[in-house]
């Protein structure tokens, strides 16, 4: 079970500990994938006559795919996608994603605390494009045992 | 009024989990979940949002409601869970709009999905509080 010998590793972590980071490059492709996955067919997600006619800079990244995504590293240490538990972020800015060059998201997962009562972490994101943060309080619980109970 | 039973596909959860850049091999193999302990593969954390969007769907749909799609900027997102989405659950969402306030022009309306599955056993819920931009 390699997913619990990750996890026998909180005990030699601390609080504010970096659990996990990634880069994720973003292109309109993936705005089109994520459009048909999710079903969010806004147009503001591909099209930018439509984004520009509504005041925007251009075709901004789903809100729900930079959340989805930056989910995923935390998924990769927790073993599996049902430790999660609970995640919520704001969303505080958005990510332009350019025609041609498309948009670089880094993602970085912090140990926020450990519950000893509920056995669960809460790990902290940190996802930024360009220079800025584009989620707030982003924060994921994650249940330590009781999965293949 | 819950919405009509939604069937988790097998093909839908690996879709979703390519499009969010999962790599979990319990979002994608079958005989991997099994061995964690699910019954089939299970979906990414924020797969809970297409069953959501057919209760905001409704929400918008409402005349009464007097919301502007056009105008309506997503805020925050929250999903607690009772236990994970698997291929195979047939899920229904019920609405609840739990607050709505304005700030300088705008409303905020925080809205709760409770999304349960055929036994009526809650699976998880699902809460988006949606800003609706006033007149510029």
């Amino acid at each position: 079970m390699p997913q619990l010998a990750q996890l026998a590793q909180l005990a030699q972590l601390d609080v504010g500990d970096v659990v996990a980071t990634a880069e994720y490059h973003l292109t309109r492709d993936s705005l089109v994938r994520y459009a048909g996955a999710s079903g969010d067919f806004n147009p503001i997600h591909y099209r930018d006559d439509v984004a520009v006619s509504v005041g925007l800079p251009g075709v901004l990244a789903h809100g729900m795919l930079t959340m989805g995504l930056a989910v995923q590293c935390v998924v990769a240490w927790a073993g599996d996608p049902a430790r999660v538990i609970d995640y919520q972020v704001r969303f505080t800015r958005p990510v332009l994603v350019d025609a041609e060059t498309g948009a670089d998201i880094s993602v970085s997962a912090k140990l926020g605390a450990l519950d000893a009562e509920t056995n669960t972490a809460r790990i902290d994101l940190t996802v930024t494009f360009g220079e800025a943060t584009v989620l707030g309080k982003a924060q994921i619980r994650i249940a330590l045992s009781e999965l293949l109970s | 009024m819950p919405t009509e039973p939604y069937l988790v596909g097998r093909e839908k959860v690996r879709e979703f989990a390519r499009a969010v850049f999962a790599t979990s091999p319990l979002n994608y193999d079958v005989d991997a979940a099994i061995a964690a302990g699910h019954a089939d593969v299970v979906a990414p954390p924020t797969f809970p949002i297409v069953i959501q969007e057919r209760t905001l769907a409704q929400l918008l749909a409402e005349p009464d409601a007097g919301i502007d799609f056009t105008r309506v900027v997503h805020g925050d997102q929250r999903f607690t869970y009772t236990r994970p989405i698997v291929a195979g659950d047939e899920l229904t969402a019920t609405l609840t709009i739990a607050s709505v306030k304005s700030l300088g022009g705008h409303s905020m309306v925080t809205a709760v999905s409770d999304i349960v599955d055929s036994t009526g056993a809650h699976v998880v819920t699902a809460t988006s509080t949606l800003v609706v931009r006033g007149d510029e």
